[in-house]
């Protein structure tokens, strides 16, 4: 991916996905505008967790084709992974490592990597960056996975679920950092959270799109929490 | 050096298969009740058996801290060949198991009442070193990547020993009857088909391994 270059950061191109005979992804069509957010919306297992698993490259793809910025990730070498941070379920940190010292790491594996004070400042971590991250409360474990992603300071940030057990306060502040991220002058970070959270997502995105039986069955701009609603549950009766 | 940290702090690996191998070395001491020539025979086996089962224990905890938080995927993100992960685990649980080693071999020479300076004169040392070395890294070559493939497993206790035991056999083999022929005093053959057997499998273990081990993690 290239500074620069206009056209979808990210593009899947009938995109499958099985599991030994389980069809996951069915033939996906999508494209990840430059600079927006978009938020996926559907219920438990309607594929967003694979879709998001292809897309940082943790999962290989049964068929169809992947584009990032236009290249497809087949003529792509693993220095393309650099631009891409994922938050997963899980926060991917090492628990016997302090918070500092699990960002220092990543920052180590990604080269050219961003200051861990900055990072530990803008998380709201500072004051525990000498804990290790099993003493972290989930709040703070989400903040570190999320300063964990952002290190290299990737040009397509993906977020599975990232409010999942947070409390409302913690929730909060996690939805402001990703305000932060999505508004930083002068970044043009590609966003695509899936989440559950209608309320939030629907307050972050620029575009919403809904997923069902591995497909995406919505996808427009400026929809409204009430219509986000009526598509779920219409989804969830089909 | 993550893991060399992880190590220091928990302290957990090392002293886990310390205390394994030389219960392992104990049992076998008391079960036997060897004299000086049974010892020379049997003792080089035995402290394969320690090594092998202590090693397997370090293994199986090797993938523990990537397991946690799922941190082994936090690694394939990294914008590098995902083999560095491989080589990454391989040095770090070749240096504990060295180590675990290095504290074992003078409790054997005790347990056994062996005098190694005397049974190991001139180059015979420096061969008994190679083959320590041979013979571990073959062994924890395989055991990375079979540790890699039963660590996402709810059976990787059991899988990992299963699958190790079986296709470590050439490595266990060659690197105990290479130690047995040097801690011979009078052997009938050398040990350098064993000791090229022993390093010709640890290289094939350790370029197989390299090869598949993207694969193994995407799978």
């Amino acid at each position: 991916m290239t500074p620069g270059v206009q056209g979808p950061v990210f593009a899947a191109r009938r995109l499958s996905k099985r599991f030994g005979r389980t069809p996951v992804l069915r033939d996906v069509d999508l494209e990840l505008e430059r600079g927006r957010c978009h938020v996926l919306f559907g219920r438990n297992g309607a594929g967003k967790s694979t879709l998001l698993g292809v897309a940082a490259t943790l999962l290989r793809p049964t068929s169809g084709e992947l584009l990032y910025d236009g290249v497809p990730l087949s003529e792509l070498d693993s220095s393309a992974r650099a631009r891409i941070g994922l938050v997963s379920h899980q926060s991917f940190v090492y628990a016997d490592l302090t918070v500092r010292e699990n960002l220092e790491f990543y920052a180590r594996l990604y080269g050219n990597a961003r200051d861990a004070d900055e990072l530990l400042d803008w998380a709201d971590l500072s004051l525990r960056q000498s804990s290790t991250a099993r003493s972290l409360s989930r709040g703070m474990l989400q903040r570190l996975a999320i300063a964990r992603a952002l290190v290299h300071e990737p040009q397509l940030l993906l977020l599975d679920e990232p409010f999942t057990g947070l409390d409302a306060p913690s929730a909060e502040r996690l939805s402001d950092l990703l305000t932060n991220v999505k508004n930083a002058p002068g970044r043009e970070t590609t966003i695509l959270i899936a989440t559950h959270d209608v309320e939030r997502g629907v307050a972050l995105a620029d575009r919403v799109l809904l997923m069902e039986g591995g497909r995406i069955v919505f996808d427009a701009t400026g929809a409204s929490v009430d219509e986000v609603r009526r598509l779920l549950l219409k989804a969830h009766t089909l | 050096m993550k893991d060399v940290r992880k190590e220091l702090r928990t302290k957990e690996i090392v002293s886990s298969m310390f205390v394994f191998a030389v219960l392992v070395l104990l049992v076998f001491n008391f079960s036997l009740a060897l004299d000086e020539t049974r010892a020379l025979e049997l003792g080089p086996g035995i402290l394969w058996t320690a090594f092998i089962f202590a090693g397997t224990l370090g293994l199986n905890r090797s993938f523990a801290a990537e397991r946690e938080n799922q941190s082994l995927s936090g690694l394939m993100l990294a914008p590098t060949d995902r083999s560095a992960i491989y080589f990454g685990k391989l040095l770090s649980n070749l240096a504990f198991t060295l180590l675990m080693e290095a504290f074992v071999l003078p409790l054997f020479v005790v347990f056994f009442n062996l005098d190694l300076w005397e049974i190991l004169p001139g180059t015979d040392l420096a061969w008994f070193g190679v083959v320590l070395l041979l013979g571990t890294l073959g062994y924890t070559a395989l055991g990375t990547i079979l540790a890699a493939v039963a660590a996402n497993t709810t059976m990787r206790d059991v899988l990992l020993p299963m699958l190790l035991f079986s296709f470590a056999i050439p490595v266990v083999i060659a690197a105990s009857e290479a130690t047995r022929l040097l801690f011979d005093v009078d052997p009938l053959s050398g040990p350098r088909t064993w000791i090229v057997l022993l390093g010709g499998c640890s290289l094939s273990y350790l370029a197989v391994s390299w090869m598949v081990f993207e694969y193994v993690l995407e799978e």
